[in-house]
């Protein structure tokens, strides 16, 4: 694979935005009113302090969660890795590794997708900048603090929930809150007269996680109580928080990119409302056959049946949004990134309702196969919608392109490649695992031999993400701190020639009129920004466009 | 929520933030009844069992090592129905175990993984501090294909000379044997071996005990 290159002569100004009087030309060159130009631009520039910090933050979490991970992993065949320190061992990094990747990483990366999505959503700047960079901070802290009791052995014990009640609790609610309330008075600003999808799901993540944790670290459960509140929380803060925004995310960037309206408003509204109603109900399914009233379990299984609702229902409109167009994944990381993400969500949802039915659960339970099912979540969904949205959104943030296509092909090859062996190495271990373990006449030690193969597996397919998420932090560092490094003034795939948006193919595909030139041929709620849906026919040839699209 | 269930028919619902905050609310709200609230009404009526005494100090203590070291992780403390699961074939216990086992559990330390045995009835199966002590400190010294995380950070390394009579010395078997250093438990292995042999829930429970798993509103389980 050929090294970075970075070709091509700059025509973007010094400071990487538009000079003055750029703003008419390039309206124009798009087909847009100047007025909406405008919009974006002072939604973006409202945000990007803020959600550049939360970009860098989030990256920096993932190598630390990554590097944990992999000492995890390590050891579950290597058990006699770094015994000697008590920091070490494994049931403290995993937990680091849990809150890194999915309170550091995803949160973050999410919130600052968010903090960047709704003021373009709601054609606004972002409100309270200060609050949120507060926020960010606060929070960050909290996770820090968090994970550092972890791993010097104060931890409240249950998963999910390990990071101290007293300790971090304060700075994660506080952090939260200030983030939060950034968000709504950004939507109670709004100029606009109809809310995307993707405003729904981030107004109700941040509904839901509060009241989440505060269910979550509620000090007077006893005994199996706390099992019930433990898996309400560690279910429903992957539906509610992780899930709410990265669907959020792929509801915009997915129609955003392609040019081309979301297949159906009324499947949206239909798929957020019964994963609202569906989800909250799963938790109890991870203590099938547990101590708990059956009544509980059995609920929490027949909801998670009912999660083929909201799951083909946001399948149907992500897929169908995107069918007939993968061509252009060729040309778009981002599109690829969410594409792929949107995929594994379906995947890992209907893998999940599957799982929870009692004759899958008797074999599955307790064993690997539920790891490899919550990265397929954590990392198939959550994290590739997750570097997909940064993909797109940091080029408009610094004013430049990515400096190098064959990173961003290095970092997506690596990743891909990477979970797919971890994910088929742990699945099929844990069936192994689960089919001995119902085997009374074999002893224990038969379920342990059987997954050693496959955790091998998982550890190299770790490494090989692991190695990814160092050529993606490489390649984020040098985009923002040496901007004389992106020189170029096309996307990185731009040669690859997208097939996108065209009206006569649009038109046979949803069965409406050819829409009179100029003229948005969907209504606005369809959009994933009402002044944007025709800006992918035009090349895309203005610093400003970024590497997406 | 009638607004909810027409949300497809109307667009206007779905394009107020407030009523769009507020369903999203009450959705989780009511999730909340449902799942913590009626549970830990109903659970709370629940008493322990008289065989079942409260933990000890030293068992707490050992609890709250059991708690950071992750050991949750890998080794789940219950045993499901025998209707259902091999668990009771396997040894891990006698009956299912069942809400009224759990009553002194702050947290639950139910788990969901069985990268170990269940250990909700060890204290049944292997009965002796010192077998815990010396698999504590390496557990391949007794089972050479065991993946648990040896924990000699809970035991110090002494020269033979300076061994006290209070010390607990802990004699490993086999190869594996640290030469020239007598090993003594600290503390918190100590607390952790008492806590792991005071785990037994093998007393029976009455049926009434054992239906209270079925606690009214019974929608299901084919097996029951």
């Amino acid at each position: 694979m050929s090294a970075p290159t970075f070709p091509g002569p700059s025509s973007s100004s010094p400071d990487g935005g538009l000079r003055a009087g750029e703003v008419d030309a390039v309206a124009a060159s798009r087909g847009l009113a100047p007025a909406d130009l405008e919009v974006r631009l002072r939604a973006d520039a409202s945000s990007r302090r803020a959600v550049l910090t939360l970009f860098a933050v989030a990256i920096a979490w993932l190598l630390i969660g990554s590097i944990f991970g992999e000492i995890a992993s390590f050891k579950l065949h290597w058990p006699d890795l770094l015994v000697r320190q008590g920091w070490l061992t494994f049931g403290r990094v995993r937990t680091a590794h849990l809150h890194a990747v999915n309170y550091g990483w995803a949160t973050a990366a999410l919130i600052g997708t968010s903090l960047w999505l709704m003021p373009r959503l709601v054609h606004t700047e972002l409100k309270g900048v200060f609050m949120a960079i507060v926020g960010a901070s606060l929070f960050t802290l909290g996770i820090a603090i968090g994970i550092i009791a972890v791993l010097a052995g104060y931890s409240d014990g249950m998963e999910w929930l390990e990071a101290p009640r007293y300790a971090a609790g304060p700075f994660l609610v506080l952090g939260g809150g200030l983030i939060g309330l950034s968000l709504f008075r950004t939507v109670a600003a709004r100029t606009n007269d109809h809310l995307y999808v993707s405003v729904w799901y981030i107004l109700g993540a941040f509904i839901w996680f509060p009241m989440l944790y505060i269910v979550g670290k509620w000090p007077t459960y006893n005994g199996v109580e706390s099992a019930a509140a433990n898996w309400f929380f560690a279910h429903n803060v992957l539906g509610f928080w992780l899930t709410a925004m990265s669907v959020g995310a792929a509801y915009y960037f997915i129609p955003k990119v392609l040019g081309r309206p979301v297949y159906s408003y009324q499947l949206s509204v239909v798929g957020f409302w019964s994963l609202a109603m569906f989800y909250s109900l799963n938790g109890m399914h991870h203590l099938v056959g547990g101590p708990m009233p059956e009544w509980m379990i059995t609920t929490s299984i027949v909801a998670s049946v009912f999660m083929f609702i909201p799951v083909i229902a946001t399948g149907i409109n992500l897929h169908m949004t995107v069918v007939g167009r993968f061509g252009a994944l060729r040309y778009s990381p981002t599109l690829r990134f969410i594409v792929i993400g949107a995929l594994c969500y379906t995947a890992v949802s209907l893998q999940g309702s599957f799982t929870a039915l009692r004759e899958v659960n008797r074999v599955t339970h307790f064993t690997h196969w539920t790891v490899a099912h919550s990265h397929v979540g954590g990392y198939g969904f959550v994290s590739f919608i997750a570097f997909g949205a940064i993909y797109y959104i940091v080029p408009r943030l610094v004013g430049h392109e990515w400096p190098s296509a064959s990173l961003i092909r290095w970092h997506f090859n690596l990743v891909l490649g990477g979970i797919a062996i971890y994910v088929l190495a742990l699945t099929w271990a844990g069936v192994a695992q689960g089919l001995a373990l119902l085997d009374p006449q074999l002893p224990f030690q038969v379920s342990v031999q059987r997954t050693i193969a496959g955790l091998y597996g998982r550890s190299l397919g770790g490494l090989i993400m692991t190695l990814g998420h160092f050529v993606f932090a490489y390649h984020f560092w040098i985009m923002v701190r040496m901007p004389q490094l992106s020189r170029r003034n096309r996307p990185p795939f731009h040669d690859a020639q997208p097939i996108l948006y065209t009206a006569e193919a649009e038109a046979a595909r949803v069965g409406e009129r050819v829409p009179s030139p100029g003229a948005a041929p969907v209504p606005a709620m369809r959009r994933a920004d009402a002044t944007d849906a025709s800006s992918a026919q035009q090349p895309l040839q203005t610093p400003l466009e970024g590497g997406a699209t | 929520m009638s607004a909810e269930k027409n949300g497809g028919q109307r667009a206007d619902f779905m394009a107020r933030s407030g009523l769009v905050a507020l369903g999203a609310f009450a959705v989780m709200a009511s999730a909340i009844i449902i799942l913590v609230v009626i549970p830990k009404t109903m659970l709370s009526e629940v008493r322990a069992s008289p065989e079942l005494p409260p933990y000890t100090e030293v068992q707490l203590r050992g609890r709250g090592t059991y708690i950071a070291n992750g050991c949750i992780y890998c080794h789940s403390q219950q045993v499901r129905d025998p209707a259902f699961t091999t668990d009771v074939d396997r040894g891990w216990g006698s009956r299912a175990t069942v809400p009224e086992d759990y009553v002194h559990d702050r947290p639950h330390l139910l788990g969901t993984m069985r990268t170990g045995p269940d250990l909700i009835n060890v204290g049944q199966r292997l009965p002796s501090i010192d077998w815990h002590l010396i698999h504590l400190y390496d557990p391949r010294s007794l089972n050479s294909w065991s993946t648990m995380p040896a924990f000699p950070y809970m035991f110090e390394e002494r020269r033979p000379e300076d061994v006290t009579t209070e010390d607990r010395v802990v004699r490993i078997p086999g190869p594996r044997a640290p030469k020239g250093v007598v090993i003594i438990a600290k503390a918190e292995a100590i607390a952790l071996s008492e806590y792991l042999i005071s785990l037994k829930r093998q007393y029976p429970v009455s049926d009434s005990v054992e239906s209270s798993r079925h606690l009214s509103l019974n929608v299901g389980g084919g097996h029951d």
